[in-house]
């Protein structure tokens, strides 16, 4: 077998003979399973030196499988090139008390909040390995130095390597503490290597949930009442039954019917035909105008919830001279990752396995012990790679579905897959708000009071009920907060009310990449620049004066200014904006130059900042930032759902459209980590890619656009 | 029931003529490289060759092609050695979750034997395929570094 070599690779050179592999000869899939000493729950090593990471965070495409595997590896000192990876299962973590504690991913948290246990189990192998050679040798083990996996003994000149003393090291007392490298020190983590996860992407062999096969697999597909909350009352199954291919037509839950058949096509094309009756129940009298009016009648009603409060905003406000005042909307959008959701599960009496690519395995696996009626012990979930996400799959709803329908078919694995246009109405949705803001500006140029309600939909009121009702939904104000890693307010105003009124139309929420920081991010960003010109200043010189008590905000901001060379003029015809936030833990901004000629906007180029603390693999970071841009400006210029008798009228790409290849603009990243503290980076772009192109629309045209998306705006003539 | 070319071998669809070629190629031939997106020529993630040209096989049904159609899917892009593209996707990490990057990769070694030295523009406007990870600057990139590469340029 020819070894692992990633220049090998890189070079295209190794090709195995008979299968195109890249020059990879050491498939997953043999990495999995494969005998090996597991040195700590983090570290398994081979004889032959492949070192095995485990992995127990969700790789969706943002890449912290890479950069998890890094942090370990930078603490155990092997080589990198000997790296695979391999995913952990909830069940198997449960068995063994949670030795890889938490599973979810999401909030931008894989990293962050995992960093320091990965970077211990790293360490602690490191140790252990080194004792079992100096045990070996019988030499104080602190005389021994190793790099890339060879654990060398300068005093005699001896060497051995991780794979020889790996079973030894098994045996060795874990010591009891471990001293982290200073990431000054980093070799391996910091660095800007490739992804561990790319062949089977680009060789087509990389299995998702929708292409899993089973020996006697059957595949359903699923459809429930497109209104939310809405009921299934009766459906004829003898309308389907001849057709080709189907074997079952089956009740999943008091929502929904699915046709079971030997493929998805022949379950889809039945389902086209089967003949349902639905009780759409009261969410059917709902549209996208009798939600606007629920939020606006939000925006004046009396609240108790404050997210953040400084001075007296109320009373300034009322005795201000002028008071500038503004109203702005942000639409539901669906998070329409490329996957569609599926999930495979096999029931029997006794055991129930499920295959899915979920963001919460151990949440999966309570979904299936309660679906399948069995105890915990006879469930497992194989966690599975994603095709995107973006907060979709942190619900479980699919999961359920999956193994209530493998229950009705015992002992069938039973592959669930879900049509474009069911993923479209049974998203959880970006949630829908309003906000009116209203400010007093200074003789000095300084904001005399801000007031910001803010009208809309809790996420959590529908995630996580209980809490909620008992102390609100503070996540709601992500990025107005007076600190925290969930978003400073990074502006000084001295007189300042941020409240919330919660309004819950029937439409179901999720955690959509970016969360609540993507509208709160324009409300106040795109407000702060009407407050600026108001003020008759330069956008960027008056953030600047009220963020002048926020140094880290200040410096992405900055770096974005001076990237996009805001002391200069544009290019004619080209007008520019800028935006800054903190959520997620980290800082980011925004510069966007953009034209608007014919009614038509072009987005020319961005230039972008991010302070997240510390940078594990500085490449990924740049793909999520850029990708960010077109997650967060496919919603500015063409996403939303909106909402007709009950249901979402968007049903594929052709009516929720997303940016493609000719609207990218050039991205720009500039990487500014201050170390000191830990910030996420797959979702805060997001929340300024809008506001900075919005303001820079602004700037083209002399007039606001406050409701999303743009496509709904007619740009002629100002 | 139609036989059809896919990869250079002839194989027999054993389901309805008016299967689409996205899912005789899944689930009669049990190629999965091939993906599905939206099932209505809007997102390119099923893009495969017919005959040299990127098609969306989600619109095309097995009944409306023969065996004289050469069909190519990732599967036989690469099958005896790497593809230009799939060494400079491979070069640049475009791929993120991945799940488009075949659609991506098949409408770009199109483009490119069509069109060995396209503009960037050409490019912007050629690759219509969705990716919602946002990997186009990359992709950009690769189809870039793919044309350089490419045996018999010019
Ligand atoms: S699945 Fe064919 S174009 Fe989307
Ligand atoms: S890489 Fe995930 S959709 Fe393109």
């Amino acid at each position: 077998m020819t070894k692992f070599s990633r220049r090998g690779f890189l070079a295209g050179t190794s090709v195995v003979a008979g299968a195109f592999t890249f020059g990879f000869s050491f498939p997953l899939a043999r990495a999995q399973g494969i005998a090996g000493s597991e040195v700590t729950a983090w570290v398994v090593i081979q004889p032959d030196e492949a070192v095995i990471i485990r992995i127990a965070r969700a790789e969706m495409g943002q890449g912290s499988l890479t950069g998890l595997a890094q942090l370990v590896a930078e603490e155990l000192d092997c080589d990198w090139d000997k790296v695979r990876f391999e995913l952990v299962k909830p069940g198997e973590n449960r068995r063994r008390r949670r030795v890889w504690r938490d599973m979810a991913t999401g909030g931008s948290r894989a990293i962050r909040g995992s960093q320091e246990y990965l970077r211990q189990g790293g360490a602690t192998a490191r140790a252990m390995l080194v004792r079992a050679a100096a045990e070996g040798w019988g030499v104080d083990p602190a005389q021994l130095t190793v790099a890339k996996g060879v654990i060398t003994d300068a005093a005699s000149g001896r060497t051995t390597t991780y794979g020889a003393v790996a079973a030894a090291a098994m045996q060795v007392a874990a010591p009891a503490t471990v001293t982290l490298k200073d990431p000054r020190d980093w070799k391996i983590a910091g660095r800007p290597l490739k992804r561990l996860d790319t062949r089977d992407k680009l060789d087509g062999t990389l299995v998702y949930g929708v292409d899993l096969k089973l020996p006697g697999m059957l595949v359903a597909v699923p459809r429930a009442c497109p209104v939310h909350g809405g009921k299934l009352v009766s459906f004829n199954a003898d309308a389907v039954r001849a057709m080709p291919g189907v074997r079952h037509v089956l009740k999943v839950d008091d929502e929904t019917v699915a046709i079971v058949a030997d493929n998805f096509w022949r379950a889809k094309t039945a389902l086209d035909e089967l003949p349902v009756v639905w009780d759409e129940g009261p969410g059917a009298k709902a549209s996208s105008a009798t939600i606007a009016a629920m939020l606006k009648e939000g925006l004046s009603a009396e609240t108790p919830f404050v997210g953040n409060r400084a001075g007296d905003a109320m009373a300034v406000l009322a005795k201000a001279t002028k008071v500038i005042e503004a109203e702005y909307s942000y639409p539901y959008q669906n998070h329409a990752p490329m996957e569609v959701l599926a999930a495979t599960a096999r029931w029997t009496p006794e055991r129930c396995d499920v295959w899915a690519p979920t963001q919460v395995a151990e949440a999966a696996l309570e979904a299936v012990v309660a679906a399948s009626g069995l105890a915990p012990e006879a469930c497992e979930v194989n966690v599975m790679r994603i095709g995107g996400s973006f907060g979709r799959r942190l619900a479980t709803d699919y999961v359920t579905m999956a193994v209530r329908i493998a229950r009705q078919v015992p002992g069938v694995p039973v592959k669930m897959m879900w049509t474009r246009e069911e993923d479209m109405a049974q998203g959880r949705f970006h949630p829908v708000t309003r906000c009116r803001l209203r400010a007093s500006v200074g003789a000095d140029g300084t904001i005399e009071a801000l007031h910001m309600r803010i009208a809309g939909q809790s996420i959590g009121a529908y995630a996580r009920p209980e809490a909620v009702a008992k102390s609100g939904d503070p996540a709601v104000f992500q990025g107005l907060n007076q600190g925290g890693a969930e978003g400073a307010f990074g502006y000084a105003v001295p007189n300042l009310l941020i409240d919330f009124a919660m309004r819950n139309p029937h439409v179901r929420p999720g955690y959509w990449r970016g969360v609540n920081l993507n509208h709160n991010a324009i409300y106040v960003e795109c407000f702060i620049d009407e407050l600026a010109h108001a003020a008759g200043a330069d956008p960027l010189a008056f953030r600047r004066k009220l963020l002048a008590g926020s140094p880290r905000h200040l410096a992405v901001f900055d770096a974005v200014g001076q990237g996009i060379g805001w002391d200069k003029p544009a290019a004619t015809g080209v007008h520019r904006g800028i935006a800054q936030i903190m959520g997620f833990g980290s800082y980011v901004a925004a510069a966007a130059e953009v034209s608007v000629t014919g009614g038509k906007l072009r987005i020319h180029r961005i230039v972008a900042a991010t302070d997240p603390g510390h940078v594990v693999n500085p490449q990924q970071v740049e793909a999520q930032i850029v990708g960010s841009f077109v997650y967060g400006l496919s919603a500015a210029l063409h996403g939303e759902c909106t909402v007709r008798d009950g249901r979402i009228e968007q049903q594929n790409f052709d009516t929720y459209e997303v940016m493609r290849l000719d609207e990218m603009p050039v991205v720009e990243v500039i990487l500014k980590p201050s170390g000191g503290f830990w910030g996420g980076v797959g979702e805060p772009t997001i929340a300024v890619a809008a506001p900075a192109v919005l303001n820079a629309v602004f700037a083209a045209r002399g007039k606001r656009v406050r409701d999303l998306p743009l496509k709904n705006i007619s740009l002629g003539t100002a | 029931m139609a036989t059809l070319n896919i990869n250079g071998k002839a194989v027999t669809i054993e389901g309805e003529d008016d299967t689409p070629l996205l899912w005789a190629i899944r689930d009669h031939v049990g190629l999965t490289g091939t993906k599905y997106g939206c099932g209505i020529a809007q997102c390119g993630a099923c893009t495969v060759h017919v005959d040299g040209v990127a098609t969306r096989s989600c619109v095309v049904t097995v009944g409306a092609l023969g065996e004289e159609q050469k069909i190519v899917t990732i599967e036989g892009l690469g099958a005896e050695r790497p593809h230009p593209v799939q060494e400079a996707w491979a070069e640049l990490d475009v791929a993120q979750c991945g799940y488009c990057q075949v659609g991506m990769m098949m409408a770009s070694a199109a483009l490119l034997a069509r069109n060995p030295n396209p503009s960037d523009d050409e490019i912007r406007a050629e690759i219509t395929n969705i990716c919602r990870c946002g990997t186009y600057q990359r992709v950009l990139a690769g189809v870039k570094l793919a044309a350089a590469r490419m045996p018999n340029r010019g």
